[in-house]
């Protein structure tokens, strides 16, 4: 095959456009990589293990955002945006807006000195706001590509024109307050994937989380938090304790369906909770042998590959209880241990529990911005904001040459995020090679 | 190889430790370890890194080799399966031939496996380091081996998947061949009705696909047309095949298996009977028909699924049960239906809101364990219902058995000549669940739909999709690079073999053949490497790069061997 004179473009750089940008590319086709936050990786970076082989998350995707940035076909823009998108199907003209990061990308050897120096301490968002960073961060640990950036909101030269001592803690002369915004313009683009991922509804909707006593008790957490205290580069350095006390929980509750399958708020299934409870209980199992823990759920989905065996030994071998349920309320006694009120489904009686921690399993909602994406390329989206797809072809937008993968369009786990990107990489070379 | 490479008494091995976060920094001392690394002799420069596979880690690594003249690097860190590629590249990047990187096992074989005893831990990894120092002096620069790729590509099935993945292959502009054993292409969407979740007629659906595939240039569809046998590699497979008696050998360079999955023999199961006691599989042309009219409807779900022999969800029974219920309930909205079930598996947007719809619609649905399953009887089935903690008794003229998707007998014969694995349920099983879902290990095999699991179409169709690409990214080059490290008959051992053919019967991937001079001859691009025949060769003729006796027996002796 020659190489192709046109190229594409990925928008997201979560495993889903990872795995999209780096089959075009190992096809010979160029790629142009655009990704908002300053470094790829999307939500599996924030994962501590995956279900359904428990493999450690960082670990297995970190080859990958490597192979990514030194890809001699993949231009990566991280810390970018799309503008502009103009032309149709094979030949699309893009304009992407890429951030001044306040630090040199050619100088920056991600030393950490300047952040060490910094005053300045921010929530930090990749952490879900359970520890600080400062104004000039590396996104994560592992980020790629490994390079800081200055939080412009937030540092006190730009918000009180005073300080500028990572400059003088940089001892690469790496930090640039003068670095502008740029546009850049991509001509020949001949498809287009759109791989944005998604939010939780707490990012949006906290009072979905309300009747839970989210954000009122300290000993209840989303999932998500749960994933990052598990986690051994996360805020509790790999040792799950609670809020209230710094103890560690011996008996955690895992409400399912929080804000999905609901009346009131998402009407749909977000599909990889069930799955992702019974691995975050395992780890937690594996953390602390004498740990129990409790899973309160409607229906337990588990219909991918190995995912009903992963079940059975949860269940066998870590402790875990699966009660088929409905939660009535939340409380807590004085020592702030949640107690649980529901109406057992197996004997139709209420019944209550007393646990240590409550991990909820947040409903699964379209990225922030989608509108505006959508907008920008001129495709539908879906009742539930989600990217609509042709019926039984999911990687296919409403428009020609624009195509998707991952949980822009619906709720998914990893492995099918990969096998649609892959399709989206597919049907992405077809209109580039004319098919 | 350059001069700095090829002395062996001038080798300089760099070391890195990794943390691997607190994978194995949390158990035990990584500093520690770097530093008596630096004190192992060959050894000029060793340091300990949070993450050596972070680009700050692979900077770190260049940095090294630049900075102090490393001929030879060694990673102790996590584990080969998911970091050799990366860091031979990094170190080629650097310069050195990838081959001059030695990888040392310190997470899954010391700090995972010894988790309670971290001294224990922390000793071995301090020995595998030795052991790894002394193969690493004895590492010899080798070549990738360059194979020319046949860009064809080969579909095994023409069901939704296959016809799918052949469709985009061609259009990407690949001669591509579609092997299907029946006379008609569609495979189980050839005998449903109507298709959840946007009830369109399967026989739309099916057509569409036919015509669209009967169209392209580049695509040739060969029908009732069986695989013979399979030979080659990468880029180089000769796939016989026989069509109405008449055999063929074709030329491919990638091979795409979708031959999907068959249904569960229903005998036996709750007193079916094939009349009024039926598998959904034979309700779907009935109400294609019309020919359905009972009054009382009742519905089993996982019927011979997720059971101690088969512990799976086959995941598209209960969007069927649903499907067909709410087609009798549309066309007789009296008929009474009921649905005994043990979870509801309709995950996702679409098919939560089809399972509203069903309740909406009046349909019941019942839970049931999977313990007490539903007893079946004349007239009514009796199903013990927790939530009200009796029996309760449900009249039925006709009784539907949703059964699962299970695989076909004869995948084993199909796995045997391409070499790949199946698990436990005779599916196939790919590379990596999470991130190589459509690969085999098998370079050059991919796998998609049903074959691979229970799938719905919207699921097959991305398969197939992505199969095509993970084909295409071998197909779109004239040549592709493979691991030299293979098993070697090297001409100066060539006296040794007495041409005994024991290594030719035990390599599991028939690498090696005797050549029309009646020599043993190895053909390394369908070597894996797994060194077999030179464990089994009693002549010691054969050589494995990368693991010469000379490399392991360094490493017995740095380890105390004599
Ligand atoms: C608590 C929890 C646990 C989980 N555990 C598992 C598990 O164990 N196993 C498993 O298989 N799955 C698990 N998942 C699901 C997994 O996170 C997803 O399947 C996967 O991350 C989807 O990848 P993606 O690329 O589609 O989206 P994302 O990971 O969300 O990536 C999207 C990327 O696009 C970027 N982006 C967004 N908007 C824009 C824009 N406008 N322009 C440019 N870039 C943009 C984002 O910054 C991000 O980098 C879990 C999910 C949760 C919530
Ligand atoms: C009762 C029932 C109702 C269903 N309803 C729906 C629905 O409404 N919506 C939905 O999305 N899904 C539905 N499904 C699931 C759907 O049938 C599958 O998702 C789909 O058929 C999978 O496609 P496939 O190509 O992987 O396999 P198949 O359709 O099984 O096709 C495989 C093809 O390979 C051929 N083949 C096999 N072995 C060989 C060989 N060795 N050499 C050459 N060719 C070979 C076969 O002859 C066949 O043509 C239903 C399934 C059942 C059982
Ligand atoms: S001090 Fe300079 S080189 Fe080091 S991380 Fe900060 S900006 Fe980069
Ligand atoms: S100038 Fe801004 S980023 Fe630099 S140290 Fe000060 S607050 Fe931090
Ligand atoms: S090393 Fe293994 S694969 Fe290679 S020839 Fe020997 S037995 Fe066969």
């Amino acid at each position: 095959m020659e190489k192709s004179s046109k190229s594409a473009l990925v928008i997201g750089g979560g495993i889903a456009g990872i795995q999209a940008a780096l089959d075009l590319a190992d096809m010979g086709i160029h790629v142009d990589m655009v990704e908002k936050k300053p470094s790829i990786g999307g939500r599996m970076a924030q994962l501590d293990k995956t279900f359904p082989t428990n493999d450690c998350s960082i670990c297995i995707l970190a080859p990958k955002l490597s192979e990514c940035y030194r890809h001699p076909n993949i231009t990566l823009h991280a810390y970018s945006e799309v503008q502009k998108v103009e032309g149709t199907a094979g030949n699309f003209t893009v304009e992407i807006l890429k951030r001044a990061r306040y630090v040199k990308e050619s100088e920056c050897i991600n030393c950490g000195l300047c952040a060490e120096k910094c005053p300045m301490r921010v929530e930090d968002e990749f952490d879900r706001e359970l520890r600080k960073r400062r104004a000039i961060y590396m996104y994560y640990l592992q980020g790629v590509p490994a390079i800081m950036t200055i939080d412009k909101e937030k540092c006190l030269w730009f918000t009180k024109n005073a300080c500028r001592i990572c400059e003088k803690a940089c001892e690469k002369e790496a930090i640039d307050f003068d670095q502008q915004d740029q546009t850049i313009t991509l001509n020949n683009v001949g498809s287009i994937v759109v791989a944005t991922g998604y939010n939780l509804i707490e990012d949006f909707e906290k009072e979905a989380l309300n009747i839970y006593g989210y954000g009122k008790f300290r000993n209840v957490v989303t999932a998500l938090e749960f994933e990052r205290m598990e986690c051994a580069s996360g805020p509790q350095g790999g040792h799950i304790k609670r809020f209230s006390d710094g103890v560690t929980p011996k008996k955690i509750a895992f409400l399912q369906c929080i804000g999905s399958r609901s009346d009131r708020y998402k009407k749909y299934c977000s599909s990889i909770c069930c799955m992702y409870t019974t691995k975050e209980a395992m780890i937690a199992y594996e953390h602390d042998n004498s740990l129990e823990s409790y899973v309160f759920y409607i229906d337990m989905r588990a219909g991918g590959k190995g995912f009903q065996s992963f079940l059975r030994r949860g269940a066998s071998d870590y402790n875990i209880d699966y009660i088929k349920s409905k939660i009535a309320q939340i409380d807590i006694d004085k020592d702030e241990n949640p107690i649980i009120v529901y109406e057992d489904y197996d004997d139709g009686k209420i019944k209550q529990l007393k646990v240590d921690l409550v991990v909820l399993a947040t409903c699964i909602i379209p990225p922030e911005g989608i509108e505006d994406m959508a907008k920008l390329l001129g495709i539908e989206l879906n009742d539930y904001n989600f990217i609509k797809t042709t019926p039984f072809i999911p990687v296919e937008t409403s428009k020609n040459g624009i195509f998707t993968c991952g949980c822009v369009h619906e709720p998914m786990d990893i492995p099918r995020s990969v096998t649609e990107a892959s399709g989206a990489a597919a049907r992405a070379a077809e209109v580039i090679r004319g098919g | 190889m350059t001069e700095e490479e090829k002395k062996e008494d001038d080798v300089r091995v760099g070391v890195f430790i990794c943390h691997c976060g607190s994978n194995i920094g949390g158990l035990i001392d990584c500093k520690g370890l770097a530093d008596y690394a630096g004190t192992l002799p060959g050894v000029t420069h060793s340091e300990d890194n949070l993450y050596t596979c972070s680009e700050t880690g692979l900077t770190a690594i260049k940095t090294a080799i630049k900075e102090n003249n490393l001929n030879r690097v060694v990673v102790a860190s996590c584990t080969p399966r998911t970091h050799e590629p990366l860091f031979r590249e990094c170190v080629s990047e650097a310069g050195l031939n990838p081959y001059l990187f030695n990888f040392v096992n310190i997470r899954d074989q010391c700090t995972w496996v010894h988790m309670k005893d971290a001294e224990g831990a922390y000793a071995k990894a301090a020995d595998l380091v030795k052991m790894g120092v002394a193969k690493a002096e004895k590492l010899e620069p080798l070549d990738m081996i360059k194979l020319d790729i046949n860009q064809v590509g080969l579909v095994i099935g023409g069901g939704v998947t296959g016809i799918s993945a052949a469709l985009n292959l061609s259009r990407q502009g690949f001669k591509t061949y579609l092997i299907e054993k029946e006379a008609q292409l569609g495979g189980r969407l050839n005998n449903l009705y109507k298709l959840f979740p946007h009830d369109i007629d399967a026989s739309e659906i099916v057509n569409r696909l036919i015509s669209n595939a009967n169209n392209p240039k580049n695509l040739e569809v060969l029908t009732s047309t069986q695989i013979v046998n399979i030979h080659g590699f990468v880029g180089n497979y000769e796939v016989e095949i026989t069509q109405n008696g008449n055999n063929k050998t074709l030329k491919v360079g990638t091979i795409i298996v979708a031959v999907g999955s068959s249904l569960l023999d229903p005998k036996g199961l709750f007193g079916y009977n094939g009349q009024n006691i039926i598998t959904q599989y034979e309700l779907e042309p009935k109400l294609k028909n019309n020919q359905i009219k009972a009054k009382d409807i009742v519905m089993i779900q996982c019927a011979g699924s997720r059971n101690d022999k088969r512990p799976y969800c086959s995941s598209v029974c209960c969007m069927t049960a649903l499907k067909n219920a709410l087609i009798i309930k549309e066309k007789n909205p009296d008929t009474h239906i009921s649905i005994l079930f043990r979870d509801l598996y309709t995950p996702g947007t679409e098919y939560e809101e089809y399972y509203r719809k069903a309740r909406e619609k009046g349909i019941i649905f019942i839970n049931y364990d999977v313990d007490r399953n539903p007893n079946v009887e004349e007239n009514q089935v009796r199903v013990y219902n927790e939530y009200i903690g009796e029996d309760m008794l449900i009249p039925y003229d006709l009784l539907v058995l949703s059964t699962p998707l299970v695989a076909n007998t004869d995948n084993k014969v199909l796995a045997q000549m391409l070499k790949v694995p199946t698990e436990s349920n005779n599916f196939f099983l790919e590379a990596h669940v999470k991130l190589r879902p459509s690969d085999f290990a098998t370079a050059g095999v991919f796998i998609g739909g049903s074959a691979k699991w229970p799938v719905d179409i919207t699921e097959s169709i991305a398969q197939g999709y992505s199969a095509a690409s993970r084909a295409s990214t071998i197909l779109s080059h004239k040549t592709i690079e493979v691991d030299g490290a293979t098993s070697n008959l090297p001409v100066y051992n060539k006296n040794l073999c007495s041409g005994c053919e024991i290594c030719m019967k035990v390599c599991p991937f028939h690498a090696i053949v005797k050549n029309e001079d009646d020599e043993i001859e190895i053909i390394e691009a369908l070597c894996k490497g797994c060194g077999v025949c030179g464990a089994t060769c009693t002549n010691q003729a054969i050589v494995i790069k990368h693991f010469t006796d000379d490399q392991i027996m360094s490493e017995i002796l740095a380890y105390g061997g004599k």
